[in-house]
This record gives structure tokens, sequence and C-alpha cells, in this order.
């Protein structure tokens, strides 16, 4: 399994045509307490750097993109009762969604763990 | 000038301190031609108090006064007794002059007021949630057409011909530009809502349907078969209640069904007003409340843990969602929702109960009267405080002539339907508390005159 | 622990013991404070039975309901005269309030609201009367309706208002259906609305309601509109543009006129978001300034009160090339009679209207109140209006830009708010803890965090109804509190200290919702 990075601070696990999507910690961190989060429906098509999602703290909402295009086969329901998961563990029981890649090609020029560590050290 | 405190010595000292010579100094980033040197011409200059008394109180002379008249005005504003304490208490200084309530902790005031004014909305209109209030009915009307789309991705709207022809209006020019389709229809005199050709209109492509509650011409509808002809083609039923005391009498919206009720709650608190002010009432079910628009009022603690209220949800609005926002509003009718929930809390459960059935026992009355001068018939076979009576002639000259004679009878369909000639001879009356038996008999009396 | 019973005693437990919570020297048995009341909620207090009005028992030998008449009364509390008195009165004295002292919130424009527009507002004549009486009936309401639209066209220098949107983000949406209108009887299908980055929230919100897309206009260094980048915008494909102009940094914008050029020869129409008029009425007619369309806010120039978030008015001024497709209804004078023009008569004089925006006219009881402000001042009041504003706003400016960073001071005067950053505030200290601790002066904070453009922005609006005295006391208060966030004191990063609430966690309140009361036993099972 590999783990890529996006430039808006998602984050992405591929597992051969697979793939779970979320946002970076860095990004919760940005957003503050986590209110709300607004999944896609499965079965959606979702497009590389289209809007797949909206994460909401208090006084801010933000669009989750989808790293690669693709077909959403799951949502974790269980930020819709707990949302604060996206701050507690954002790169791991806070994940977004799982998608079906539609072009493995698409991933590349995403960024490993360590160029986005450089990119958020940049910023 | 009574309104402005400093005086010359004050503004000669600030201009010293800001460094500048003249008041025009500080306006030189006005191109110099946009620039205006004295006071706009063709203006008087400033009043004294008494000036401008005697001014307006010469306006307000000119109206015919509806406490003063036998008056049976409705169709979408009606006039009940308003408590005097309520007018004492919106005129408090600490709710009049302040601003909506984002900094909660010097705002509890309001913000409970808003929390207590949201839960008797929900409980009303038998629904889960209500927002804090929006302009009026008929936007708020829009409002939930506009939701139902964001609901169910689907944007055609089917409307009962029942509502109120102002309402269809103002959704008929939003929907102009958003490409929602509305598909609309005249009412006749029938006896009946239009509920047999609603369900039928209901296709997969059905965002909502909307149904007013009473409806304009007075009759009420069973709105269970429609909301379950609607839910199984995935559509909203939106209800719309244009007399909110009729509901201390008749069933909620909310139990017989409907997703969201809208409404005006100008009945309550808030006065006639020659149609604004007044108050857009908006409630909903709970699984719908992240696309509900305006501002929500809701329950938490403060760093103590004692209980306190804030502004809630707001990423739904403008100043955050900014072209994504769910509505691009911002003021609400915060001092109307105030009268509003004053008024139903000087009532509570057992007055409102007692309220309507006053009110439909002097409409039952006033009926029976009406329907007794010569040429005229009772359209409808259902309504609580406001019916519909069809004419031997054209009822708008009638509503004039009776103007004539310091009686206010009705609103002609005529003004509400122009160029409907089919509805050319209906009146709609309403009959409140406010309405005297010695009034009906004089309406009554006058009519048989005017159409003589 | 409910409100009403901070201590939980309940007669049957005898003689009142302090609970063991919150025993210290502050405790009291009720939670009160001396005239600090706690006030439980209507629903923690009524009884459903209990009325403050006195209504006959009507029995009904028959109904007409059609099948619909309910088993049972609705489930409302109830107070008697006296405790709804009480209940609003107590509640009142937690809110702040213009009436209680300087409320410098930007942008709002919190001044005095006279109140002789209260009480021409409560003349039966204008109170009492039906938005469908026959129009003969109301000739004094549509005179003051005609009256008030003449003092707005001549104080703005344009052709037509529009006096029925409700507020201001409703005259928005009038004045960008009217663009849109245009074009389209034009047959023009553009597309784009231009809006700079300090624009109000509203500006984009109500641009993509009308279907348009919203584009985004840099602004300079010196907190203006980028007029180059704007120019550079302008095509075939923009219908129009929004600015604000006094704009939100409080700043007039210099080249306005030739903004207006440049948009109406592109073909476009220029909308101005007037919600700052006030620092300009009596001085400046933006029909000078190219403008097509602007709102304007009677809540806020014209002193009608903010009722605590409405209800607000927001007539709209039009040039003549968009009056054509103002709204209906309006008002007409006919030599010395007014009518009402509405549907039916509109088709005859007045085709291209985009409609209805409203039932019934607008928003009579801010049109009476606005027009007594109005009188009041005349034409000469109004000018000293804008100038006593101004004044205050730079008085503030001047006096504070020595303890705070005013991000566009140096270029030079402000117009009716001064705008503020807290740039150099200690490590971890913003502009919400001064807000905060301003609270604990005595005062309601400025606006924060808006506008955007401005780091940890501070918008104060003084507006021309404080005393030279009173803004000074303000200045020192915020100097104070300038030099504790410097000094990053942490006493400050929890105020308020003495509001009747501390800091809300509004996390908590976004998290789970709770909109509605729900009885103990109820709320209880939803946890």
């Amino acid at each position: 399994m590999t783990r890529y990075f996006t430039d808006e601070h998602e984050w992405i696990d591929v597992d051969g045509g697979q793939a779970t999507v979320g946002i970076t910690d860095y990004a919760q961190g940005q957003l503050g307490d986590i209110v709300f989060v607004e999944l896609p429906a499965i079965g959606a098509a979702v497009t590389k750097g289209g809007e797949a999602a909206v994460v909401e703290s208090v006084k801010a909402a933000s669009d989750v993109y989808a790293p690669v295009s693709g077909t959403v086969t799951a949502a974790n329901d269980a930020l819709g009762d707990d949302p604060s998961l996206v701050n507690s563990a954002p790169e791991g029981e806070g994940w977004f969604f799982k998608l079906t890649l539609a072009d493995a090609g698409e991933l590349e020029g995403l960024m490993d763990a360590a160029a986005y560590q450089a990119f958020v050290a940049s910023l | 000038m009574r309104y402005l405190p400093l005086t010359q010595g004050d503004r000669a000292e600030m201009l010293a301190r800001i460094g500048a010579t003249s008041i025009d100094d500080l306006f030189i980033d006005v191109p110099a031609d946009a620039r205006r040197d004295g006071p706009i011409a063709g203006l008087p200059p400033h009043a004294s108090e008494m000036a401008v008394e005697r001014h307006l109180t010469k306006l307000a002379r000119q109206n015919l006064v509806a406490g003063e008249v036998p008056f049976f005005l409705g169709a979408g504003a009606y006039r009940h007794h308003v408590p005097a304490s309520v007018d004492h208490l919106i005129q408090r200084g600490e709710f009049l002059t302040a601003y909506t309530p984002y900094q909660p902790e010097i705002a509890q005031g309001t913000l409970q007021m808003l929390f207590e004014f949201q839960t008797q909305v929900a409980r009303l209109f038998g629904c889960d949630v209500a927002n804090a209030s929006m302009y009026d009915g008929s936007t708020a009307c829009w409002e939930a057409i506009s939701m139902a789309r964001r609901v169910t991705k689907k944007a055609r709207a089917v409307i009962s011909n029942g509502l109120h022809p102002h309402y269809v209006s103002v959704a008929t020019t939003m929907a102009r530009f958003t490409g929602d389709q509305l598909v609309t229809a005249t009412p006749d005199l029938a006896a009946e809502a239009d509920s047999a050709r609603v369900i039928a209109e209901i296709d997969s492509q059905t965002s909502c349907v909307v149904v007013q509650y009473p409806d304009i011409l007075g009759r009420i509808p069973d709105l269970r078969p429609i909301a379950e002809a609607a839910h199984a083609q995935g559509a909203l039923l939106i209800a719309v209640v244009t007399e909110p005391v009729a509901l201390g009498l008749i069933r909620s919206p909310g139990e017989l069904g409907a997703d969201i009720v809208v409404g005006e709650g100008q009945s309550l608190g808030v006065g006639l007003q020659f149609g604004g002010p007044y108050l857009g009432l908006f409630a909903c079910k709970e699984k719908f409340v992240r696309q509900m628009p305006g501002r929500l009022c809701g329950e938490t603690v403060d760093a103590d843990g004692k209980r306190g209220f804030v502004l809630t949800l707001s990423t739904r609005e403008q100043h955050i969602r900014r072209e994504k926002a769910t509505s691009n509003i911002c003021t609400n009718s915060g001092l109307c929702a105030l009268a509003f929930n004053i008024h139903l809390t000087l009532l509570g459960g057992s007055g409102l109960e007692k309220l309507a059935r006053l009110n439909h026992g002097r409409a039952l009355a006033a009926a029976a009267r009406l329907a007794q001068v010569p040429g005229v018939r009772l359209v409808n076979a259902s309504f609580f405080n406001e019916f519909t009576i069809e004419l031997p002639k054209e009822a708008r000259p009638v509503v004039r002539a009776l103007a004539e004679r310091d009686v206010l009878g009705g609103v002609s369909l005529g003004r509400l339907y122009p160029g409907a000639e089919a509805l050319g001879n209906g009146l709609v009356v309403a009959v409140t508390e406010t309405a005297s038996e010695d009034d009906i008999e004089t309406f009554a009396v006058a009519l048989q005159e005017v159409l003589a | 622990m409910s409100a009403i019973n901070q201590s939980g005693w309940r007669p049957e437990m005898g003689p009142a013991e302090m609970g063991q919570a919150g025993h210290d020297a502050g405790a009291t048995f009720t939670g009160n404070r001396a005239l600090m009341l706690e006030e439980p909620l209507l629903f923690e207090i009524g009884r459903p039975d209990a009325s403050g009005v006195d209504l006959p028992e009507t029995v009904l030998m028959e109904n007409r309901l059609g099948g619909m008449m309910r088993a049972a009364q609705v489930d409302l509390p109830g107070l008697s005269e006296p405790e709804t008195v009480r209940h609003y009165t107590r509640l009142s004295r937690q809110n702040y309030a213009i009436d209680l002292g300087l409320f410098p919130l930007g942008s709002c424009t919190m001044k005095h609201n006279p109140r002789l527009n209260e009480k021409m507002a409560r003349l039966p004549g204008f109170a009492d009367i039906h938005p469908l009486q026959p129009v003969q009936s109301v000739q004094g309401a549509l005179g003051l309706i005609h009256e008030l639209a003449e003092w707005l066209k001549t104080l703005t220098g344009m052709a037509a208002v529009a006096m029925s949107p409700k507020a201001g983000a409703h005259g928005e949406l009038c004045g960008l259906l009217a663009i849109r209108a245009a074009h389209d009887a034009a047959g023009s299908d553009r597309s784009v609305i231009l809006v700079p980055e300090s624009a109000h929230g509203t500006n984009p919100a109500t641009a993509a309601f009308c279907g348009y897309k919203v584009e985004n206009i840099p602004a300079t260094a010196e907190g203006r509109v980028d007029l180059a980048a704007l120019v550079s915008r302008l095509g075939p494909d923009v219908a129009g543009v929004m600015i604000t102009n006094p704009n939100t940094c409080g700043l007039f914008e210099r080249d306005m006129k030739k903004i207006s050029d440049a948009v109406h020869a592109a073909g476009g129409y220029v909308y101005c978001d007037g919600a700052n008029f006030n620092a300009i009425v009596g001085r400046v007619r933006p029909g000078d300034l190219g403008i097509d369309a602007m709102h304007i806010n009677l809540h806020k120039t014209f002193s009608t009160p903010h009722g605590g978030g409405g209800p607000g008015s927001g007539p709209v001024v039009l040039s003549a090339a968009l009056a054509p497709y103002a709204p209906l209804p309006f008002v007409e004078r006919h030599g010395d009679r007014y009518e009402l023009v509405e549907e039916e008569t509109a088709g005859e004089h007045h085709a291209g209207t985009f409609g209805r925006m409203v039932a019934f006219h607008g928003q009579m009881g801010m049109f009476t109140r606005a027009l007594t402000y109005i009188l009041s001042h005349g034409a000469d009041g109004l000018r000293q209006v804008a100038e006593d504003a101004v004044l205050n706003a730079n008085y503030l400016l001047r006096s504070l830009d020595d303890v705070l960073v005013a991000p566009f001071g140096a270029t030079g005067p402000c117009m009716h708010e001064a705008l503020f950053s807290d740039d150099n505030f200690a490590e971890g200290f913003s502009t919400l803890d001064l807000a905060k601790g301003l609270i604990d002066e005595g005062y309601h904070p400025m606006t924060v965090y808006f506008p955007l453009v401005v780091h940890g922005a501070m918008l104060m609006e003084p507006t021309e109804t404080e005393s030279k005295a009173a803004l000074d006391q303000f200045i020192g208060a915020i100097r104070s509190l300038a030099v504790r966030a410097k000094a990053g004191d942490p006493l400050l990063k929890s105020a308020p200290h003495f509001a009747p609430r501390r800091r809300l966690d509004e996390t908590q309140a976004a998290r789970k919702p709770v909109l509605i009361w729900q009885p103990p036993l109820v709320a209880e099972a939803a946890e």
C-alpha cells in the first residue's frame, strides 16, 4: 500500500485499484475543531481535482477535492456521529471515503510523505 | 441638531488632533466633480419634533384605519388584538437597539428569546426544528422551494392553485433566474381545494409540492394524501400557513406529513402595518437542517459550564460560504420574532385554542349571515376564519363602494387575480376576534345595499 | 442543572443550605448576582393552562374545519401578564444595546435610534391599515412611500427607486435581478459578476443566487479595487461588478467613476453595495459616480432600529438604464392622487419589470421611521451626519494608530470607520481576545475578522451620534487593551469575566445542534 499527498492537503492510500482518502494532520490543525463532514454518495463519480466532500469547522467550510478520478465505494459513516475523529485521527479512523481508481496514471504528480513534509514546511 | 452630540468646539478640537484644517480634508478621496459644496438642492432643511409630527400625523389621517371601521380583510395579513405588554416589551432599548447576536456573552437576551421562538414555531407547525425567522411568508415560501431543490436534486415544483398569488409571483420571479420549473394554476370558485390536481401533477422529476393550509380562498385541504403521493415520488411536501392562529384549532401540517412548513407570523404580535415588516416562519424535519436557510440559535455551555445560547451552523450562511451559501439573506426579522414570541407566551396553548375557537365561531356566524344577502353564495366547504363568497356582480367595485361607506369588506379576487374573469365576482372575507357581531351585521346590511 | 434554581433546592428539602457546587464567596442561592439575574426558559416556568390574555369560551355547536380539527391543544406553555413582563424584562437586561453605550460595529452603523421614529410608526393611520385595502383608503400611506422615494432619489441622484426589498441583501438581489433582466432584454447572456475580495459575503452569495458566476478582483496595497486588474478582466462575458463604496476597509474608492465608465464601455452594469452610504449622504450623490443600482439600508443610514437582527429595509435606487426593470409594486403620483402599480397595471406602463419580490409593498413600518428621521435632519442635517460620522472615525484612527496597526492609515483619511489589524499583538493573542476584553470594559466589540483582506481585522465605526467624551473613554479602553494584548496578559485570553456568560462553546453547539427545547427526560433519552 502506498500513501500519496496533494497540495490541497488530502492524503490517498492506494492498494491495487482501491484507494482511501482523507485530509492530513496539517489540514485538520489549520481548520480547528471539525463539527461536520459532508461525504459523497456511494456510487458517485468523482474527478481529479473536483469537489468530493465538505469539511466544516465552527467558522469555516472547506471543500475536499478528489486526489484522483474514480467511483466512490464507501463513505466513513462514523464521521456523522463523531466528526472529531478528523481532529483526533485524521490519517487513520478519520478517513473520508474509499474509491475505485479510474486511471492509476493520475497518481503521478502526487507527493510522497517526504515531499509533502517539505511542502508543508515551506508554507 | 438634536441627534448630533458634537459641538463646534468639539469639532475644531478633533480636527486639530487629526491634523486636518477642515472637514473637507477628510473627503479628499472623493473626486472633485462629485463633491457637493452645500446641502443638496431641492430638499428642505432640518425640522423640530413638533413639525415632523404634524406632517406625519397629517399623512396618517388620510388613511382609513382598520380598527375604526367594520373590517374583514385577510388574504395573507390578519388583524388580531395584540396585548399592550407586547408593544411595551419590544420597545425596551436592550431589544430594540441591539444588533444580531454575534457576541453571545452580551446577547443572551436575544438568543434565549430566539431559542424559545424556534421551539414555539416547531411545536405550532408540528416539525422537529425551526429557524430564527425570515423576511416574510412569501420569501420563506420561495426559500423552501429552493431548499427542496437542494435536498432532492430535482427542480420541478408543483404549486397548489390555493397558494397566495403574491407568493406564487415571488417564486416565479426567482425561478426565472434559477431555472426551477413551477407548475402553477389559477384557482376556481370550487368548494374544495385542488388536491386531486396537485396529486395528478406529481411525477418522478418533482422536487416538491407546495400547498397552502388553509388556502387563499380559506379552504382547508387534507394534506395526508398529498404527502403520501409526494413521498412516493421522492418529492417533499411544503405546507404554507399564512394564518398561524388557525393551528390553534386544526391539526399541524407536520403531523399531516409535511416535510417543510413555512408561514407568515404577522398574525401574532406584529400587526397589519400596511404589509411590513412581517415575519417569515420556517420549520422542517431534523434530517434537512443543514440545508435550511436563515439564522439558527442553538444551546451550549460557557467556560463555567453554565447553559447559554449561540448562533450556530453558520457555515450554511453567506458570510462564510459566500457563493455557496444556502441563501443570501443575513437579516432576519428579529424584533417581529420577539413580538410573536411574547404574544404566543401570553396566549399559551390554552389561550391559542380559545382564540382560534372565537375566530371560527365569528366566521361561522358571518358566513351564515352573508349567505342570507340576496344573490350571495358561500363557496367553501371548509374554512377557519376566512372564506370566499360569490357575489352576483363584480366584487372589486363593490369593495370600493363599501369603503365609501366606511366598511372594509374583504379582498376581491379581482384584485388578487387581475384578468381572471371567472374569479371576478369572488370576495375573500376574513373574520377574526376583532370583528364584533355589530360589525358583521353592518357589513351584511351595507353589502345588501350596495348589491341592490 | 436548570437555570431556574442553581442550588437544586426544592421546598421539601427544608431550610435552604448552599449546595456543594460552586460554594464560594460569590455564590448565591438563586444563582443571581444582585442586578445580574438568571432567567429560566419559558418552557421551564410556563404552564399549558396559564394565560395572560382574557378570552371568552366559545362553544362550537358545529365546525366547518373539513375534518381537520385537532385532538388536543398545541403543547405551548403560557404565562400571566406579570410573569411575561418580568421574563422578557429580565432577558432584555442580558443584551448590550445602543441605548446602553457606544456600539462600534464596523459596517453595521449602530447609531442612535430616535424615539420620534417609533412614535410615528405607531400612529394607527400607518400601523393599523391593511396592505390590500382599496387604494382610495390608503392615500396617506402611499403618499408617505412616494415622499420617501423622492428623498432617496434626490439624495442619490438616481432616476428611480424600488421600495419593496426587505433588507440589504434583498436589495442586492433586487439590483442584480434588474441587471440580469436588462441583459436578458438585450438578448445578452453574460454570465460573470466581478466582486472585489474585500466584499461583504452577501455580494457573492447574491450573485450566485441570480445564476451568475462570481470572480474576485484583487485589491491594491492601498485597500482599494485594483482598477487595472478590473479593466483587464472586463469583456463580453461580464454582466457587471458589485462594489462597496465607501468600501469595507472604510475607504472611498477614488477610481469609482473610472470603474463605472470602464464597465459601461464594456457593456456591463455597476452595482454599488450601499451599506456605507451613511459616510457620504448629503455630500456625494452615487448617481454622479456612474452607479446603476445601489441598495440603501434604512437601518444603517436612516436610523431604523436593528431590533436584535431585523427587520431591516433595503430600497434600491436605479439608474435610468435599469429603471424599466424595477420590481412591482410601486407607487405613482397622478396629480393629487397616488396609484399603486401592481401586476394588473404593469402591462401598460412597465412591461419590463422583472416581477415581484415580496408579498405586499415592503417594510412600511421602516419607511415611516426613515422618513421621520430624514425630515428631522433635512438636507443640511444629513450632510452634517456624514461629516460627523467621518470626523468621529478619523478621530478614532488618529487616536489609536500609535498603539494598533492601521494597515491603510498612511494612505490618508478614512471615511466612517477605522480599520486595524492584530499584527502587533503578543504570540498567541489575536483580535478575538481584544474584542472579548472590550466586553468587560462595558462595550460591544467592533466588527472582527472582516474584511478578510486584513489579518485579524478590527473594524470600528463610532457613528455620528457619539459625543467626544464617549469617544475619549472608548479610546482609553482600547489603548489599555492594546497594551495588554501586546504584553500577553493571560486574563485577556479568558475574557470576558464580568458578562452574563463567559466564552461559549460554539464547537459543541455545532457538533450536536440543540435547536429547540426538549423536556429533560426526552433530552436525556436522546443523548
